[in-house]
């Protein structure tokens, strides 16, 4: 695999500017609704608000890759004086917590930055949190050419981890003869 | 499917232990939209006249607006509907918060209580199980910590809770229901949901809620959003700093307080001080504020922040908002620290920030004027800060004379006797006002008062400035992007009115003028309410970023429902006289339609007689304010009018 340029989508957090508000869950799910926007979820959101307003936990949290199995050991930060209860910052949709997972099936999500075509300008997100808790930087780098799993694809891999691949290969297969 | 509502609600028979899932009609939807207007159908089929508040019979209704859980900015009101053991007549208060969206997405639209239990219990709604659980664990437990222990409880951090204090479980007649954020306050609801033996419901859902025409829908949000962006960079010049943004008021970003510390009144409401405000007092304020608040929060998916996590060393962190900030502050000549201390026992115990420090003020008043005598406050504390906690607790845990002032100045005036009716000063329809006393009668005002079924102005005024401009140049600089009129009459009525002359106050906004303005006024409210929007974001603000322009499409996008300005204006028009017909069928008559006898210092008798007779008309009201048989068939109430010719209700017979 050669060296390819890569465009760097980053979110910049500001955790001290959010008001709590959950517009980015709403406007997330709206997005990614099929057909879009037709239907909102906060649960389906693929950014989720971390909070508990009486400590003043506020954290915006992406979901990021799927983690199979628990982490075998847990951080519990403390900032300026704010105890964050364990896995807060963690992006993983995991056995652990019911957080980025689709509500019915139970499968992890993903933020994707909101691909879609015509390129939006910016996630969805960052263009509904008018307090820019949120806000939208590209820069490129250079980077390893990799292979890129779709949606489905994520979704098989972490099913494949939790039952092994052979029974998702056979279900399909059942799948498919019933068609 | 069923677009933008979920067309199901909980019917919760507290009595019997008995939980149903219940369809709702779609051609009341059609009919009343949702939220207050669904919810007031309600009450009128299912709530005869003759029901006590305290009674089993008697329904409390928390209702999400027909609107609440999608997309359009600031939607998330939760409107609690029921018979106020205050007034005996129709409280609906709301609150903002994130309660009514997560109902919603729950798979519900309201949550209907009726019976009694006889335990003191709590609802959990997870989604598709409902259920009815023990609280005796949690008697006598504060809002904020109540929820704090049910979602630890449950391992649900995500959890919505609505709860009740102590005072609503001692049937307090000015007692909240509290939801952290936000609190619905007015009307006692909190009594009757203590009396209901409910402590709090627990929401939590994560099912999705339909639009019917997303792409539509979703391009009038982003507009309202971007709406909101523009708005917020350029407050309204020549009005004061409360009335020139957008959201609730500004309570706790704002620091100065000149306007309202030298303007309303303190104590029991009576007394101003137009000195008050210095340099000093400034300074040792913005300490107080600036140590205690940690962060400017909002309420669901709005970019606004009306609200404070309240943060003082020494006491449990509370979440505040808009004037309560004062209301305890300046019924107790106290300073800004004192008030924010109280306010977060007042939260815990679950009282409304209006009513409870004026229900205070008063008993020290009576004490003063030796009607309460020395043994009625036996053991109550010399300083005046100490007293007012002495009372408070007195009063939610129904204690001596605090039982007495349990059931607000009106009632408990009645109580006393001796002269104390006079002290209860500040009530419409028995229920305690903004502590405001001012010179010349304003005629718009003077009707909103009178009339308005929320005894409440905050909820019944906005759109139309409170005073002219001071010159012209302002007042065309003001009308240039006022898109929001529902006619350009109003511009008119804008353009004429001056400080002084024949076009002031108390003649002008003349009769019609009038009746214009507070009938719009009133439906901006009334479709707020009925779809679960902020106030804060459109009937209370000037140029708000929804009005009866936008309205429309945005309800038939989200609904699939046909609708025009005309037909909005109709399901209004029907929602307001539906509830005016539950009033009056308890009994409401002109002789209550009147605001507090010292709001204004000048009165006008033969012109407030005229404007009343005149409102009723153009609402198509008799002149008790009784809707007649024609103007309620118009509005496709046929049921009311046969109702009030079985019961004799037909006031001067001008139907
Ligand atoms: S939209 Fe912005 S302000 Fe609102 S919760 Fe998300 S990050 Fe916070
Ligand atoms: S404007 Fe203020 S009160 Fe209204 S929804 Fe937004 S944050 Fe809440």
């Amino acid at each position: 695999m050669g060296k390819v340029k890569r465009k760097v989508k980053v979110i910049k957090i500001d955790v001290d500017k959010c008001n709590g508000c959950r517009a980015c869950e709403v406007i997330c799910s709206a997005f990614h609704a099929t057909p879009k926007f037709s239907s909102n979820n906060p649960a389906r959101a693929r950014i989720q608000l971390i909070h508990d307003a009486l400590k003043d936990v506020y954290l915006p949290v992406y979901a990021g890759e799927n983690a199979p199995a628990e982490c075998m050991g847990r951080g519990k930060y403390v900032i300026d004086g704010k105890e964050y209860d364990e896995c807060s910052f963690c992006r993983a949709s995991c056995p652990s917590r019911g957080v980025f997972k689709e509500p019915d099936s139970g499968l992890p999500l993903k933020c994707d930055m909101c691909e879609s075509d015509p390129p939006l300008p910016e996630p969805m997100c960052v263009q509904w949190c008018l307090n820019a808790a949120l806000t939208y930087e590209e820069r490129e780098e250079e980077a390893e050419e990799e292979v890129k799993l779709d949606e489905m694809e994520i979704g098989l891999e972490s099913l494949a981890s939790k039952y092994g691949l052979q029974k998702v290969t056979d279900a399909i297969a059942r799948m498919s003869k019933k068609e | 499917m069923r677009y933008a509502e979920t067309g199901f609600n909980l019917e919760v028979d507290l009595s019997r232990g008995n939980i149903e899932r219940v369809e709702t009609d779609p051609a009341l939807t059609a009919l009343h939209l949702g939220g207050l207007g669904t919810s007031i159908k309600l009450l009128w089929d299912r709530v005869p006249p003759e029901t006590d508040p305290f009674s089993p019979d008697n329904l409390l209704i928390f209702s999400s607006g027909l609107l609440c859980g999608t997309p359009a900015p600031g939607c998330n009101r939760t409107i609690v509907t029921t018979i106020s053991p205050q007034t005996q007549l129709t409280a609906y208060s709301m609150m903002g918060g994130f309660w009514a969206p997560e109902l919603k997405y729950a798979g519900y639209d309201k949550v209907i209580l009726r019976g009694k239990s006889p335990e003191l219990v709590y609802l959990w709604i997870n989604n598709d199980k409902v259920e009815i659980r023990d609280a005796s664990h949690l008697r006598g437990k504060g809002s904020n910590e109540t929820a704090e222990i049910l979602r630890r409880e449950l391992k649900e951090p995500n959890a919505q809770v609505a709860a009740i204090g102590l005072a609503g479980e001692n049937r307090v007649y000015f007692a909240s229901i509290e939801q952290g954020r936000s609190s619905a306050s007015r009307g006692g609801i909190g009594a009757v949901m203590g009396d209901k033996g409910v402590k709090a419901i627990v929401v939590r859902g994560t099912k999705d809620i339909n639009v019917a025409r997303p792409v539509d829908y979703m391009a009038l949000c982003s507009e309202v959003l971007q709406y909101i962006k523009n708005r917020e960079s350029k407050p309204i010049p020549g009005v004061m700093p409360i009335l020139a943004g957008l959201g609730s008021p500004q309570e706790m970003r704002l620091i100065d307080e000149e306007w309202h510390t030298t303007n309303f009144m303190w104590g029991n409401s009576r007394t101003r001080r137009k000195d008050f405000w210095t340099k000093e007092i400034e300074e040792k304020w913005r300490e107080t504020q600036e140590s205690a608040r940690t962060r400017l929060i909002s309420c669901y998916n709005c970019p606004m922040k009306c609200a404070a996590t309240i943060s003082i060393p020494g006491i449990s962190t509370y979440m505040m908002k808009c004037f309560s900030k004062l209301t305890y502050t300046m019924a107790a000549y106290s300073d800004l620290d004192f008030g924010f201390k109280i306010a977060q026992r007042a939260t815990e115990y679950g009282v409304d920030g209006f009513t409870a420090p004026q229900v205070m003020a008063f008993a020290l008043e009576l004490k003063e004027a030796g009607i309460l005598k020395d043994q009625d406050m036996e053991g109550i504390p010399s300083d005046s800060d100490g007293k007012f906690y002495w009372l408070l607790d007195r009063i939610v845990r129904r204690e001596g004379i605090g039982d007495v002032l349990a059931n607000g100045t009106y009632w408990a005036a009645k109580q006393i006797g001796n002269g104390a009716e006079e002290y209860a000063h500040n009530n419409i329809k028995k229920q305690e006002q903004l502590p405001l006393k001012l010179g010349m009668l304003n005629p718009v005002y003077f009707l909103m008062y009178s009339t308005g079924e929320k005894i409440n102005i905050t909820q019944i005024e906005g759109q139309f400035p409170q005073s002219p401009f001071l010159t012209k140049e302002e007042t065309e600089e003001f009308i240039r992007d006022w898109i929001h009129v529902p006619d350009d009459k109003f511009k008119e009525y804008l353009r004429k009115w001056e400080f002084r002359g024949e076009f002031s106050n108390p003649n002008y906004p003349d009769i019609e003028a009038s009746c214009d303005i507070v009938d719009w006024q009133e439906m901006m409210h009334y479709i707020d309410d009925a779809v679960g929007m902020c106030a804060g974001l459109s009937s209370f603000p000037l140029k708000p970023p929804y009005h009866i322009h936008n309205y429309p499409a945005l309800i038939s996008s989200a609904t699939g429902i046909d609708m025009d300005e005309a037909g909005l204006k109709k399901i209004t028009k029907r929602n307001r006289t539906l509830l005016r017909a539950v009033n009056v069928s308890r009994g409401m008559r002109r002789a209550d339609e009147k605001p507090p006898e010292d709001h204004w210092k000048k009165r006008f008798p033969e012109l407030e007689a005229k404007l009343l007779d005149a409102y009723y008309k153009f609402k198509g009201w008799d002149d008790q304010g009784i809707p007649t048989k024609d103007s309620l068939k118009e509005l496709d109430l046929d049921y009311v009018a046969d109702d009030f010719e079985k019961r004799g209700i037909t006031g001067n017979g001008q139907s």
